[in-house]
């Protein structure tokens, strides 16, 4: 009785466990090839042991060490950013209904991006001598903060008026606001500074160890977990707020929980590499194309995806120009952008037609 | 005491949906002014009225999408702003004048979405069941496997109304309610007749049905009950014959309009 039903019937809900696992799998996969390059090459069976020896409490080699404590937090840290630029890029496009939306419409990456660069221009003045406060991680705080700030800024005006059109006005107003502040201050900036500004802006994973890692996790790990739980409300959202409110869904507690857990992952995200290009638009973007916009898919996928495209991508950042890295947002946006140019010339994405 | 009141009035919900001194405003700009009227399960009520007489909004206020500055909205004898909002959403569900949704989405998927109040994580097998049948009911089946946006907008509409349909599709204890806003925009003359003809035979089923209408021969034909509305006022509540009066319509839409005998009934037409 049921076998007409059957094969339309394995849409989501069967495909989501295969499709999810082959993501898992091409994410391990990543991690294993990232931990096993470098100026050190070593095999996957290597790295394994590494992580075996280490799991099981043995002593370690040399060897181990590079894995571990270079290499490792390394790559969590990419999988963590990558997940939360492209699970955020995921769910701010399912939030204004546009596949070209990006967490930088709220204020996030600019507000983020200034508050480095005051901490670097101005951070030993207003510091004096507190170098530690001015060193990487005061920059980070700030540009965390700052992140926090400007979506704040964006949501406080946005919501004056019903709807997500003055949300996106508010934010483009507020990231010019803040991208004129950066430009003042790069124009007040001595050498050094402009030198670590620049690095900064250009993204880079290069400074990840545990100590950062343990840091950012929670603010990152935590709206990863919750984001997939408004899945259903964002799928609702899709049809406006008021067929979400006939739906049964309150929009105006979901807008803000989602800007709210975006913002904290972006801007931890950002906090900690500088601004990484594309990944929150390519990714979503390329999910959606394979399995529809569907977000108790897309989300998690995008985590995944995202995850497995950084790690990968920031492997190439630092073995393709050993000894020196390639800045990553570089990379992303090098990799990123003709790909991106392809899928539109395709003309298949029938959501931006439309 | 007014524990037994609630409980008389749970055990036995009367089902109606009422508008009582109904004031709306909408950008400044009142749109309804003292509307009140009381809609009963099991009849189609068609809100008929010139461009701006407020139509859409009162739909919008029995919806419970725009909350009244003036007066109150009940289900049940009890204001739609005491009940959870997916309470509600199982109990009525409306049909918008134009929902964009610019995401592929699969037909099938669209219509899924009406099941969200019901819904606990994924799609049972009686969702399934119910989308299937709601595709049937729409006239909207050989289109479950294209993608949204790719459809005609004649084609998009039928879609939104098996969505709608999935939405209050199991029977209750309590008669649900369709609103549906120019359920017959852009559609061609058979579905416009097929998608009252339906929403009659809701109405006999239980549901309650109330429909705005443009197209006034379209009410006379299925309406068991219309309201005419006027720049924010209910002028005429009753039967078509009583409310569609061609002398009230000609002063109404500055139209001279007449009254047309056919076959088994009767039209307006314009003199």
């Amino acid at each position: 009785m049921n076998s007409i039903a059957l094969p339309r019937s394995s849409g989501v809900r069967a495909r989501r466990p295969i499709a999810l696992g082959g993501l898992v799998l091409l994410l391990a996969l990543a991690a294993l090839w990232s931990l096993s390059q470098g100026a050190m090459n070593l095999s996957a069976a290597e790295v394994l042991g590494s992580i075996g020896r280490w799991s099981s409490g043995h002593p370690l080699t040399g060897d181990d060490r590079v894995v571990l404590m270079l290499r490792l937090p390394r790559v969590l840290m990419a999988m963590l950013v990558g997940a939360s630029l492209a699970c955020g890029g995921a769910a701010m496009q399912g939030l204004f209904r546009n596949p070209l939306a990006d967490p930088g419409l709220i204020g996030v990456s600019a507000g983020s991006a200034l508050g480095a660069v005051v901490m670097i221009v101005l951070g030993g003045v207003l510091f004096g001598g507190a170098s530690g406060l001015a060193g990487s991680l005061g920059v980070a705080m700030a540009a965390f903060v700052g992140g926090l700030v400007a979506t704040a800024l964006v949501y406080l005006m946005g919501r004056r008026r019903p709807g997500v059109a003055t949300l996106l006005l508010a934010g483009v107003a507020v990231s010019a606001i803040a991208m004129a502040g950066i430009g003042l201050l790069t124009f007040m900036a001595n050498e050094n500074q402009l030198r670590d500004l620049t690095f900064w802006s250009l993204g880079s994973l290069g400074g990840s160890d545990w100590q950062r890692l343990g840091i950012v996790t929670l603010p990152m790990l935590l709206p990863l977990l919750w984001l997939p739980r408004t899945a259903r409300a964002l799928n609702a959202l899709l049809l406006g707020e008021h067929e979400a409110r006939l739906l049964g869904f309150r929009p105006e507690r979901v807008q803000p929980l989602l800007i709210a857990l975006v913002a904290l992952m972006v801007s931890a995200a950002v906090s900690m590499t500088g601004v990484i290009g594309f990944i929150g638009l390519l990714v979503p973007h390329l999910l959606r194309l394979v399995w529809g916009p569907d977000h108790r898919m897309l989300l998690p996928a995008s985590a995944l995806g995202g995850a497995a495209l950084l790690v990968a991508a920031d492997t190439l950042a630092r073995t393709l120009v050993a000894p020196a890295e390639l800045p990553i947002g570089v990379l992303t946006a090098l990799i990123g952008g003709p790909f991106f140019l392809w899928l539109l010339l395709r003309s298949r994405i029938g959501e931006v037609r439309t | 005491m007014n524990v037994a009141i609630d409980w008389i009035e749970s055990a036995q919900p009367s089902g109606e949906l009422a508008a009582h001194g109904l004031h709306l405003e909408r950008g400044g700009r009142c749109v309804l002014q003292d509307v009140s009227l009381c809609a009963k399960p099991g009849r189609l009520l068609v809100l008929a009225g010139p461009n701006g007489a407020g139509k859409s909004s009162l739909l919008g206020a029995l919806a419970g999408l725009l909350p009244p500055s003036l007066g109150k909205v009940t289900l049940d004898g009890r204001r739609l702003s005491g009940w959870s909002p997916v309470d509600l959403a199982r109990r009525r569900a409306m049909l918008s004048q134009k929902v964009q949704l610019g995401f592929a989405f699969r037909v099938d998927e669209v219509v899924l979405l009406g099941r969200s109040p019901h819904a606990t994580g994924h799609a049972s097998a009686e969702d399934r069941r119910i989308v299937d049948a709601a595709l049937h009911a729409a006239h909207a089946w050989e289109l479950r496997e294209r993608r949204y946006p790719e459809l005609s907008g004649g084609e998009q509409q039928r879609v939104q109304l098996a969505r709608v349909l999935a939405q209050v599709w199991e029977r209750g204890p309590a008669p649900a309610w369709l609103l549906l806003d120019e359920p017959e925009a852009g559609l061609d003359i058979a579905h416009q007749h097929f998608v009252l003809r339906h929403a009659q035979r809701l109405s006999r089923q239980g549901y309650g049905v109330i429909a705005v209408l443009h197209d006034l021969n379209l009410a006379v034909r299925y309406a068991d009950d219309v309201a005419l509305l006027v720049r924010g006022r209910l002028l005429r509540h009753g039967s078509p014959a009583h409310a569609l009066d061609p002398q009230v319509l000609s002063r109404v839409y500055e139209l001279p309009m007449q009254r047309v005998d056919i076959g088994d009934g009767w039209m307006l037409a314009p003199v």
